[in-house]
């Protein structure tokens, strides 16, 4: 395959908060376009083609809320098209966009979205609704407890503990105080995660994300148009790859150790793949930042073995040791991750983002020194679309 | 006029009737006839599939035959839920994935006949291995809820 050189030039993020009345989810999507253009240095006019990361209509109250919101972002006599892979969602944008351009068709293109999950107080109902509504809908899983399910499977097998989850948490917490876009600003310690209400077990409060409303958005461009608008900085996309599991949970339950449920299998086939891509052998070495689709501090846990930054299992011991920490040896999450901010349409985008802001060197308080390659990952439907991303800060 | 500003009041209310399809409907015939646990096997890998399908996805074959699978297994995964949620059965409530004798794939169910009201008390006893059992429902009426598990 020849390599595609395929930059990102702008991010626009608003801030993420529970309501945002003051605007409809069309302006909210805006304000991250224009902050986006405003980085890149360019107009809605320059723009080829819009991807738009859309996750659950019922959450916006829209079906295909996308139609309400093309004009607003600038998709006026422009080819526009809606992506959805759930939590996965911005990472498929991503590589939608990144397809785009590297069809040699586009040379600049708009990737953003918006969520608002604050219009309906019912936001785990319309979560409840991903699931078969043949075999396992009655039987009352929902998002929370399907990564409930894997944290049991990960501790059985690997001696994983809640007090291993609690640091991921805690870290998250800690470093989302850098991130002015955080939407959950405040300390805790590990005695308060595990003193925090069982929601389903072993998973407790904060374990969990929060509900988030924000918009994000990315520009991303060809070589070519980089070069012409003589752009300094840019987050070169080295890798992207996705990988797909199958839709039931109990497929990767079986005592074969194939295909887990603790392990997170299609981000480790992803992240293979993507590493192949960018050139990566030793992402050990090679990563110096990533920033994690981690709705639950048990996900986490999960994806920094499959992208292989520790050995299976070795993931709790790793986050004692400070392997993860923001002056760690692979900062994970210096934004905060998921757990403090879940937007669920723009999440796995937002990651794209702030390794972009990483590599490009502007991510400010929450810079992690020297980091020049980065990955980002997203996560949706029932543990079952992975994307990887890995960016550089070379071409 | 951060204080001024217009909500408007909508709800989403639309009723299915989801077809179960061929495969589910044997299944659940089976599970009200018979008292009886069906999956299905694929040809290629072997694998008895529970909840059974007509395809296997790993092989992108589709399966050939039904197996009867036991009435009996071990518990792959389970968490017990103590928050409440919209739409879901008040708390608290035990959810276990459970492979049954006989079957690849495990298939979650409420785990019944478990005091939950005290975590810590009901953890010594619902694990992952620990074995269940199937029982049924006296008025079964076609439905994943027609059984359940208890510990045995
Ligand atoms: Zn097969």
């Amino acid at each position: 395959m020849k390599p595609h050189r395929i930059g990102i030039i702008g991010v626009g993020q608003t801030k993420y908060v529970t309501r945002r009345d003051d605007v409809i989810l069309p302006e909210l999507a805006r304000e991250a376009a224009v902050i986006a253009l405003e980085d890149a240095g360019i107009e809605f006019k320059d723009i080829d083609a819009i991807v738009f990361s859309l996750a659950l209509d019922a959450l916006e109250g829209v079906e295909g809320a996308e139609k309400w919101c093309a004009g607003t972002v600038g998709g006026f006599r422009k080819p526009f098209l809606r992506v959805h892979t759930g939590g996965a969602t911005g990472g498929s944008a991503v590589h939608t966009g990144f397809f785009h351009i590297a069809s040699g068709l586009f040379n600049c293109v708009l990737v953003l979205g918006a969520e608002k999950m604050g219009e309906t107080h019912e936001a785990q109902n319309v979560l409840n609704q991903i699931f078969d509504p043949i075999y396992e809908r009655q039987v009352a899983i929902n998002a929370v407890n399907m990564c409930s399910f894997q944290a049991m499977r990960h501790m059985k097998k690997y001696g994983t503990t809640e007090y291993h989850l609690a640091l991921v948490a805690v870290r998250s917490r800690k470093n989302a105080l850098r991130n002015p876009y955080a939407h959950i600003k405040k300390e805790i310690t590990v005695e308060e995660v595990l003193n925090s209400r069982v929601i389903c077990y072993p998973l407790k409060l904060y374990d969990c994300c929060p509900r988030s409303t924000g918009a994000c958005a990315v520009v991303m461009a060809s070589e070519r148009f980089i070069r012409k608008l003589n752009k300094r900085d840019v987050a070169w996309i080295k890798g992207v790859a996705s990988c797909t599991n199958t839709y039931f949970m109990g497929d990767r339950m079986d005592d074969s150790g194939i295909n887990d449920h603790a392990d997170a299998e299609g981000l480790f086939l992803a992240a293979k793949r993507a590493y192949e891509m960018a050139g990566i052998s030793d992402p050990k070495k090679e990563i110096e930042v990533a920033e994690i689709y981690a709705p639950f501090t048990t996900t986490e846990l999960s994806a920094v073995e499959a992208l292989g930054f520790c050995e299976k299992g070795e993931s709790g011991i790793s986050n004692e040791r400070g392997v993860f920490d923001i002056d760690g040896k692979i900062p994970v999450n210096p934004s905060g991750g998921v757990l403090t901010a879940n937007p669920i349409s723009v999440t796995a985008l937002a990651r794209v983002a702030e390794a972009a802001l990483q590599v490009m060197g502007k991510a400010e308080e929450r810079q992690v020194e020297k980091a020049r390659t980065a990955v980002a990952t997203g996560e949706g439907g029932s543990l079952q679309f992975y994307t990887v991303t890995v960016l550089s800060d070379e071409m | 006029m951060k204080d001024d500003l217009i909500f408007i009041a909508q709800r989403w209310d639309i009723e299915f009737k989801h077809a179960a399809g061929e495969t589910a409907s044997t299944f659940f015939k089976a599970i009200m006839q018979r008292r009886e646990i069906l999956g299905r096997l694929c040809p290629k890998c072997k694998r008895v599939l529970l909840p059974p399908r007509s395809f296997c996805e790993r092989c992108f074959v589709e399966t050939s035959e039904w197996v009867k699978v036991g009435g009996e297994g071990k518990i792959q995964s389970f968490t017990i839920v103590y928050e409440k949620f919209e739409g879901l059965p008040p708390p608290p409530y035990a959810i276990a994935y459970v492979l049954l004798d006989g079957a690849s794939t495990a298939m979650v169910n409420f785990v019944k006949g478990l005091d939950l009201n005290n975590l810590d008390q009901a953890i010594k006893k619902i694990k992952i291995g620990a074995k269940v059992k199937v029982a049924f429902k006296r008025k079964r009426e076609g439905r994943i809820t027609d059984f359940w598990y208890e510990l045995v």
